[in-house]
């Protein structure tokens, strides 16, 4: 009997760690999936962005001394600016290119980040500083812990996802994200300024991404220049399994990945936890390339 | 009368292009030792902490008249904690530099990957902090020029699977390893023989890779098992971060680590709060009570005002040690230098008096650290 209630109370602080994990996926799945969605892209990009979004979080927490909602909201309008200026510089010029110079381009972006930033700020790792007050607390229910910062973590994720479900289901110009990703040509005769459109929508994905970078740096107290890599793999399959493109794809995709991620290594395979999640990829790729939620549709030729 | 002039000028330039050649070696006031390390990357501050303590020593040597009325000079160049660079830059500080030896790189990785460029040219290597079993001794046998000043991991995870049982009294351990490093591997598969060979048992062994973050799904299924203590062999990045997480759950037991551990970043990591009750394998402590640590502490604080750490004690220890085999040389040349090295006894280094076995490695003694919210609070010597 005590066996059974340990073996639970295991399973749920799993659970939360899955959600806790998940969430920071679901974040950086989003972007990656409204990018896709409106142009055809891979923004390998994205998760340099994230790193970004930790990097100014850390750089307004430690050095000019901001409160962690102040330092989020900075992060997040920093990263959407950033957004917006590769779509300008790198993608724009390639809208009408093969698809994949475009993706080149992406990864070339990406490295572009990485080392850049490895240049300005080093390789080391930095830590950020100690969270003081509420951000400190945890709560003890039997044997389960959940600290305020997880707690903190899923609200602004799920926060961040309702807005932006509210923003593309109902304002103009998130009606206007739709006919683009239906039918550029078409939206565009109809009078939509289709270019402001896709800046609008790299922006609000590298908001999201960057959001997600400084909760990293919070939760984990650990950033470094190549602290994208990973989760952006990682996030991308989440993107593609929920159905690449597809927005509730993305956070569906996102939370199974955390979950699945946390359940093989609590469960026997701490070694396996990184081959099971790419062997889901190779899995959906070959049963149902178009994702959870993705219609099968013949490509256009 | 032109044709003359030119080949008075032909010979000129085939004269000028041998004399180009040799001029490295012809600088007889100084003698050059390579400095090859981890300035930047992964794994930088190993790097630099080393090269700090290399720089101090060559200072000290420098400012007391140098090696039988020379000079030593460093050429100094950063891996990028990279073991492809390392070899490439070995080769460079060899072939161009010519340098009498070379110290480091630091990781067991690196060093590895420059011993071949060193047996090609008979140069010793040195590296203070390079600890896989295999580095200076494989299956192919001995490394003629590879030496190292530190002791290696099987010793390392010996002593604390030992320190564990006899001093702590603890039988049930949990063991998380970095199972991307060698040196993970090394430590976490001795530290599981000796511990059950001396009664204990390996409750689980979990593993994870470098620049994992995310340690929860780990702990809370280890959490569930009755175990009364934690090994983990790897380095500071990830294992501050796992005592971090480890504590926020509510694992309490005594958490042992090894020298990867050894870096002001721990406790930036992990927080002071959650370093309680750890205990880690070391080179060197600044608590060490002998009076040759006291004088290189307060010769180093002088120079870059902070406490040294171990890298920078075994950088300085290296440096001193090459310098000696330098001194005792018959003459400046690699294959001199190395049999100098391999006679190496009873040095006196901050890190322990050692001589040097037929493995090329050091015989000495290991340092026990205990930390007690963030600071080292206790020191023991351990075996020999």
């Amino acid at each position: 009997m005590e066996g059974k209630v340990k073996d639970l109370e295991g399973l749920l602080q799993q659970i939360v760690n899955g959600i806790t994990l998940g969430s920071i996926y679901a974040l950086m799945a989003l972007g990656y999936t409204m990018v896709y969605g409106i142009i055809r892209l891979i923004n390998f990009a994205h998760a340099d962005i994230y790193m970004i979004g930790a990097y100014v979080g850390y750089f307004c927490m430690t050095f000019l001394k901001l409160g962690f909602f102040s330092s989020l909201i900075i992060a997040m309008l920093v990263c959407t600016l950033l957004g917006i200026l590769i779509e300008k510089i790198a993608y724009r010029p390639l809208r009408n290119a093969t698809r994949i110079s475009a993706l080149i381009t992406a990864i070339g972006v990406s490295l572009f980040l990485e080392y850049g930033m490895m240049f300005f700020v080093s390789a080391n790792v930095r830590t950020y500083p100690e969270m003081t007050g509420i951000m400190a607390k945890t709560m003890n229910m039997g044997s389960l812990v959940i600290s305020m910062q997880q707690i903190i973590l899923v609200s602004i994720t799920i926060a961040l996802m309702i807005l932006l479900q509210f923003i593309v289901k109902t304002t103009k110009i998130g009606k206007a994200m739709r006919a683009v990703s239906m039918d550029k040509d078409a939206a565009e005769l109809m009078g939509i300024n289709v270019d402001s459109t896709i800046s609008f929508t790299f922006g609000l994905g590298s908001a999201l991404a960057g959001a997600a970078g400084v909760l990293v740096g919070v939760y984990y107290n650990t950033i470094n220049p190549l602290m994208g890599v990973v989760p952006g793999l990682k996030a991308f399959i989440a993107a593609v399994f929920g159905g690449i493109g597809i927005i509730p794809g993305a956070m569906i995709g996102g939370y199974f990945i955390g979950a699945v991620e946390v359940m093989v290594a609590g469960y026997g395979g701490s070694m396996y936890r990184d081959a099971v999640v790419f062997a889901i990829l190779i899995l959906i790729l070959i049963v149902k390339p178009s994702g959870l939620l993705g219609k099968n549709t013949r490509e256009k030729v | 009368m032109k044709k003359s002039i030119y080949t008075g000028l032909m010979l000129l330039l085939v004269a000028a292009i041998f004399i180009g050649c040799s001029s490295p070696a012809a600088s007889d006031d100084e003698i050059r030792i390579g400095v090859n390390y981890e300035l930047s990357g992964g794994v930088a501050s190993y790097g630099q902490s080393s090269v700090d303590g290399i720089e101090l020593a060559i200072k000290q040597v420098n400012e007391a008249g140098g090696v039988n009325g020379k000079k030593i000079k460093l050429v100094k160049y950063d891996n990028k904690s990279e073991p492809a660079e390392a070899t490439t830059l070995a080769n460079k500080l060899i072939t161009q530099d010519k340098v009498v030896a070379i110290l480091g790189p630091a990781t067991s990785g690196s060093f590895k990957s420059e011993i071949p460029v060193a047996e090609k040219h008979k140069i010793p290597v040195v590296s203070g902090s390079a600890t896989a079993d295999d580095v200076t001794v494989d299956d192919s046998g001995l490394k003629e020029y590879a030496f190292r000043i530190c002791f290696n991991d099987s010793y390392q995870g010996t002593a604390m699977a030992n320190y564990a049982i006899e001093k702590l009294g603890k039988t049930k351990a949990v063991v998380i390893m970095d199972s991307s490093s060698d040196y993970g591997k090394g430590l976490a598969e001795n530290f599981t023989k000796t511990f059950e060979a001396a009664g204990g048992t390996i409750v689980a062994q979990e593993s994870y890779v470098a620049k994992d973050t995310d340690f929860n799904a780990i702990l809370t299924s280890i959490k569930e098992k009755d175990f009364d203590v934690i090994y983990i062999p790897g380095y500071y990045e990830e294992a501050g971060l796992i005592i971090k997480q480890a504590r926020a759950l509510g694992i309490d037991v005594p958490i042992l680590g090894a020298d990867g551990f050894d870096s002001p970043d721990l406790v930036k990591l992990a927080g002071a709060d959650a370093l309680n009750d750890v205990y880690f394998s070391n080179h060197y402590s600044a608590l060490d009570p002998d009076p040759a640590v006291a004088q290189f502490i307060e010769d180093f604080k002088e120079e870059y005002n902070r406490d040294p750490d171990a890298f920078n004690a075994l950088g300085y220890d290296a440096a001193m040690f090459v310098v000696d085999g330098i001194k005792r040389a018959e003459k400046l040349d690699g294959e001199s230098l190395k049999k100098a090295l391999e006679e190496t006894k009873d040095f006196q280094g901050v890190t322990g008096t050692f001589s040097i076995d037929e493995n090329h490695n050091p015989v000495k003694e290991i340092i026990v650290i205990g930390l007690e919210n963030g600071v080292q609070a206790s020191v023991e010597k351990f075996g020999q």
